[in-house]
């Protein structure tokens, strides 16, 4: 009984932070569905090269981590930007499958320049801080994990804020819920879905950068199952809300986790699917989604 | 059949509209369409559904763009600006169907309305004007938009619209599906815009209320003006009296 407790505690905690991780991803993904109505599938990638950047500016600028994590965020967004603006902009009244078709090859096309550009080997990314292991009521957890847990909850934390508190928040939710009024109240679209795309990419990068450490790995294809989750975690909370990719982002994590103790980790990447078909079959509308689609 | 109306002869044209013609893809909606406006006025235009009138409203307020023609503001061109810079030289338009923003409250809407501006003191002004000719406005400032009644809607989106502090307003057919009591109360509204300054160029269905508020109108018939006059003088004519005002 108290071994079960523990190990369950410990369990949480790494489904926290793994569930942070989904949740940073989900958020670009909802937020990006919610102006345009569509998946980016190429923010897997968005996130991969947040990783590579982080890790870039780390060992060879050497920057201090705060900066480094900062400057990625920059650096992604402006990937982010150009995506949008090369991949989906031309295509705003085309069709949602020529729009799909767009993001699978955006996707296939940034992951064949990062093996291009930085091969296919995996590269190790150390963190550039100490990290200690403590123990806290029995459990074990670190440096690096807590750091993670902060980095989410500030982002999270923070573009709660962006979105209901300043004018360019209120012109993307004015955006998402009618796009053609929006533009009727002196709402530049066209940059505001940019900044959406920014917003969303910077997130994926961060969370590139913590996942980077976390696994000591960055490689090229490291997008492609993240990328997944977190678009299943943007299901799960309700694909458009915001809160809810925070949520949907952390009950996987548990989810993944528990499933993983309960069975075997074989089964951690067909709990998220799982999950996704459930989610689809018997609320699509996700756990905090609106129960009605809205008139646009 | 066209003339000038004598209560605004010789006054600048605030908006002149020359032989608009606009496309939905391979539809033509507006065949050459002009019209004029003057400071001050209330313009309609009426027409049977399709006629082109809320194309007209879209294309003056940059939401689609002509394929011909020229629109101009105050001496601005406006043939080929984006809506953004529209609503910001002055013109703002409340749309078909209110289209209010339904998961904002009232004063997220009314605080979007003035997206462009950033004198905050006059923003306050406009709000308290907005909440003193809509008194329902004020009581439900915290309300959802989406959660209002057909009515409060209509108002919200007209006070959105004032928020912009904007000397022209284009009103999309603002007594569709509302009840008399309401429309009443909303045209007495407008009428009070209009005689605060406010230009005013609206839309309706409902002819006999709009020539009965309006200085000047204009039929509209498959993308072509068809007839304009004083609004008086078209309410007295006989075709429009037996196709718009059930006479
Ligand atoms: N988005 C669109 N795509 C294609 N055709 C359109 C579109 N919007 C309007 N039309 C067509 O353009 C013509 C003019 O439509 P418009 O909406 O301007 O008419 P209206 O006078 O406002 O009618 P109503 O009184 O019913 O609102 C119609 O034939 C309509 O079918
Ligand atoms: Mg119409």
């Amino acid at each position: 009984m108290e071994r079960g407790a523990h190990l369950f505690g410990q369990q949480l905690i790494n489904g926290l932070v793994t569930g942070s991780t989904y949740a940073l991803i989900a958020l670009g993904y909802t937020m990006v569905y919610g102006v345009l109505q569509l998946i980016n599938f190429a923010h897997g990638e968005i996130y991969m090269v947040g990783a590579f950047t982080g890790l870039l500016l780390v060992t060879q600028a050497n920057l201090p981590f705060p900066l480094a994590l900062l400057l990625a965020m920059a650096i992604t967004a402006l990937l982010g930007v150009t995506i949008e603006f090369i991949a989906y902009r031309p295509l705003r009244r085309s069709s949602r499958l020529s729009v799909l078709i767009s993001a699978i090859g955006m996707s296939i096309f940034v992951q064949n320049v990062a093996l291009w550009v930085w091969g296919p080997q995996t590269r190790r990314f150390l963190p550039p801080f100490p990290v200690h292991t403590f123990t806290v009521a029995g459990l074990r957890t670190n440096t690096l994990e807590l750091l993670t847990l902060f980095v989410a909850l500030v982002m999270m934390l923070g573009l709660h804020l962006l979105v209901t508190r300043t004018k360019l928040g209120k012109a993307m939710r004015a955006v998402a819920q009618d796009r053609e009024t929006a533009a009727l109240m002196g709402i530049n679209v066209n940059r505001t879905i940019a900044f959406t795309f920014a917003i969303g990419s910077s997130l994926a990068a961060a969370a590139g950068v913590m996942v980077g450490m976390l696994f000591n790995a960055v490689v090229p294809n490291m997008g492609v199952m993240p990328g997944l989750k977190g678009f299943v975690a943007a299901v799960l909370g309700g694909i458009g809300s915001i809160p809810g990719a925070m949520v949907g982002g952390l009950v996987l994590g548990m989810a993944e986790v528990l499933g993983v103790a309960l069975l075997s980790s074989q089964w951690r990447d067909a709990i998220a699917f799982a999950i996704l078909i459930l989610v689809l079959l018997y609320r699509p509308s996700g756990l905090l989604g609106r129960r009605t689609q809205e008139k646009v | 059949m066209k003339r000038s109306s004598p209560r605004t002869w010789g006054r600048a044209h605030v908006l002149a509209v020359e032989n608009l013609v606009t496309h939905y893809g391979p539809v033509e909606a507006l065949k050459g369409i002009t019209l004029h406006v003057n400071k001050g006025e209330i313009v309609t235009l009426i027409g049977a559904n399709g006629a082109g009138k809320s194309t007209t409203l879209r294309t003056i307020s940059g939401l689609v763009r002509p394929t011909r023609g020229t629109i101009t503001y105050e001496g601005h061109d406006l043939t080929a600006l984006p809506p953004d810079r529209i609503v910001a030289l002055g013109i703002a338009h409340v749309p078909e169907g209110r289209r209010v923003f339904p998961h904002m409250s009232v004063m997220e809407n009314l605080e979007l309305g003035a997206y462009t501006r950033t004198d905050k003191r006059a923003i306050q002004e406009d709000l308290d004007r907005v909440f003193t000719l809509f008194p329902r406005l004020a009581e439900r400032r915290w309300q959802l938009a989406g959660t209002m009644s057909g009515g409060e809607q209509q108002m919200l989106a007209i006070g959105r619209a004032l928020m912009a502090r904007p000397r022209l307003l284009l009103l999309d057919e603002p007594s569709m599906g509302l009840a008399p009591i309401i429309v009443e109360s909303i045209f007495s509204v407008i009428q009070d815009i209009n005689r605060q300054g406010t230009t005013i160029l609206l839309v309706e269905q409902n002819a006999n209320l709009a020539l009965s508020v309006a200085h000047k109108g204009y039929v509209l018939e498959t993308g072509r003006v068809v007839l304009s006059d004083t609004a008086e003088r078209l309410r007295e004519n006989e075709a429009v009296r037996r196709a718009y005002l059930g006479a």
